[in-house]
């Protein structure tokens, strides 16, 4: 695999939220694909080229606590902004009186995972742009740490460490456990059609501790 | 929009609570927040944003380009807001507005981009941390989110923390039917006896210039109100609060020059020797380890 990379990230928190519970929000058992990618995004992205994640090693156990906290439930209204952009002296703000909410998060501790995964070119490469470019450069970024933004596991209070993996044979905790079924789990949105991005969902079977997304049938 | 950073940053802060309560917890009966493994104390990340926002929004009093977005009480005197230029419609009744946003639409690809700079242009918060907005073309301005460059993670404890309940007696009573049989009504409180509690943050320098616009001006301002952000948020529940370290790494790239948790583990906090039970600040060490930031990484303690 050429033009494939292991990246170790691991942190205190994680919340991969399952979409069918995210008003109270819940996260998934492990890391989901979209999540994984946007790790790596996160990372180093470019419009020449698309990640693909192949498999997600669990090195730690899966554990789960919550946190409640006051949230706000609305969001900012462009239609607002218009108009006060264009002078109208309307309240311009969220008041978190008014708008308070108070939602739990089951989230995730103490997670550690091996993210294995490669890139395909894509049309919008430029003519300079190629495999190996892309591979140094994030090579390189893994090695000294650097990144676009710091990536994290599902929302942004959690941040994700990252550095490049250099074990041969990833270890996890669950090496013995033959088969855990993590049931039906995001793999990615489809953002094909900008104006309907939809969903895809995949079957998560936890093998020894890893999640092959190889190959894995993919539903829409 | 103003000059953006150019640098990325991390940072540490050690704030401490004294016969207080940092961060209730809604699940608890506001009792402080622990995590229930290790016994450590918790903070969230949103409460401490809080305190920033309250303080700029002190500091500034809502002059141009520092207002708040995220209010917590909304103020008596609405300030006149004067529109800097405008996308040429005047009217501010609610349905041609939505008219002429239509219109606007249609001849005005970028006006989602506009309204975000605006936004980012105006408010502290949303320059600093971000917003969610609804936007008028859907799947643009990536579903209405902005990003922003500041991001801090949940505050721990260094040491596990006791919560002690305080019960606490009034003589106010509250009602004219109860004031007939009683004449004292009893209360609680909780509170941390000593909490020495570290937070983490990033700044990216990428996402302040490629969307938010948060300069070197903002980021001195931030400096300053994490340093103050207790100083104005004395209240009967907080005790004694205070920030102790502000430890900011600057590298000397936008995109970083090490990894950020081997900035983070370089500082080391322990309890001084032979203290058990920790009290006050000086019971406890900070020691940052020169020999494990490289060179290009600035290190600055603020206080």
């Amino acid at each position: 695999m050429g033009m494939g990379v292991k990246v170790h990230v691991w942190g205190d928190y994680a919340l991969f939220s399952r979409p069918e519970m995210k008003v109270e929000r819940c996260s998934y058992d492990v890391m989901t694909p979209s999540a994984a990618r946007g790790i790596l995004e996160a990372i180093y992205w470019h419009p020449g080229l698309r990640w693909i994640v192949d498999k997600i090693y669990v090195k730690n156990p899966i554990r789960f606590t919550s946190v409640r906290r006051n949230e706000v439930k609305s969001k900012i209204s462009a239609n607002n902004i218009l108009q006060v952009y264009n002078g109208a002296d309307k309240p311009f703000y969220i008041s978190t009186k008014e708008d308070i909410v108070q939602r739990a998060s089951l989230m995730l501790c103490d997670v550690s995972y091996v993210i294995e995964a490669h890139f395909e070119m894509t049309d919008n490469a430029n003519e300079s742009d190629n495999p190996g470019k892309f591979k140094d450069i994030m090579m390189r970024r893994l090695k000294k740490g650097e990144c676009y933004h710091m990536p994290y596991f599902g929302c942004r209070e959690f941040p994700a460490h990252f550095c490049l993996c250099e074990e041969d044979k990833v270890h996890t905790i669950y090496d013995e456990v033959p088969e855990k079924d993590l049931g039906f789990m995001l793999y990615d949105m489809d953002y094909s059609d900008k104006d309907n991005i939809q969903p895809m969902f995949f079957r998560a079977v936890m093998k020894r501790g890893v999640l092959d997304l190889r190959n894995c049938e993919v539903i829409r | 929009m103003r000059d953006p950073i150019k640098n990325r940053y991390e940072f540490v802060i050690l704030f401490d609570v004294e016969n207080g309560n940092p961060n209730g917890d809604p699940d608890a009966g506001n009792l402080p927040r622990i995590d229930p493994e290790s016994g450590l104390g918790l903070v969230t990340d949103v409460c401490l944003k809080r305190k920033i926002r309250n303080y700029v929004e002190t500091v500034k009093e809502d002059t141009q380009g520092y207002k708040i977005y995220i209010k917590e009480d909304v103020p008596l005197n609405r300030s006149d807001r004067k529109a800097c230029e405008s996308l040429g419609i005047q009217e501010t009744d609610d349905k041609k507005v939505t008219e002429a946003l239509k219109k606007l639409k249609k001849n005005d690809a970028n006006a989602d981009i506009k309204l975000r700079d605006y936004m980012c242009d105006n408010f502290f918060d949303i320059r600093a941390f971000g917003a969610v907005m609804t936007t008028f073309v859907k799947a643009s301005l990536n579903c209405g989110q902005v990003r922003g460059p500041v991001q801090i993670g949940f505050a721990r404890s260094i040491d596990p923390i006791m919560s002690q309940e305080v019960t606490i007696t009034r003589v106010a009573i509250t009602t004219e039917k109860d004031a007939e049989n009683k004449s004292t009504e009893m209360g609680r409180k909780s509170i941390v006896p000593y909490g020495l509690y570290r937070a983490e943050g990033y700044i990216s320098a990428n996402l302040a210039r490629k969307v938010t616009g948060f300069s070197e001006e903002d980021l001195e301002l931030l400096w300053d109100a994490i340093i103050n952000m207790f100083e104005n948020d004395h209240s009967a529940a907080r005790g004694k609060m205070s920030v102790r370290e502000l430890i900011v790494f600057k590298h000397s790239k936008e995109l970083g020059d090490c990894p950020a948790y081997k900035l983070f583990d370089a500082v080391e906090i322990r309890k001084k020797d032979g203290v058990e039970y920790p009290r006050k600040y000086q019971d406890y060490e900070v020691e940052i380890h020169e020999k494990d930031i490289p060179d290009t990484v600035e290190v600055r303690r603020m206080i």
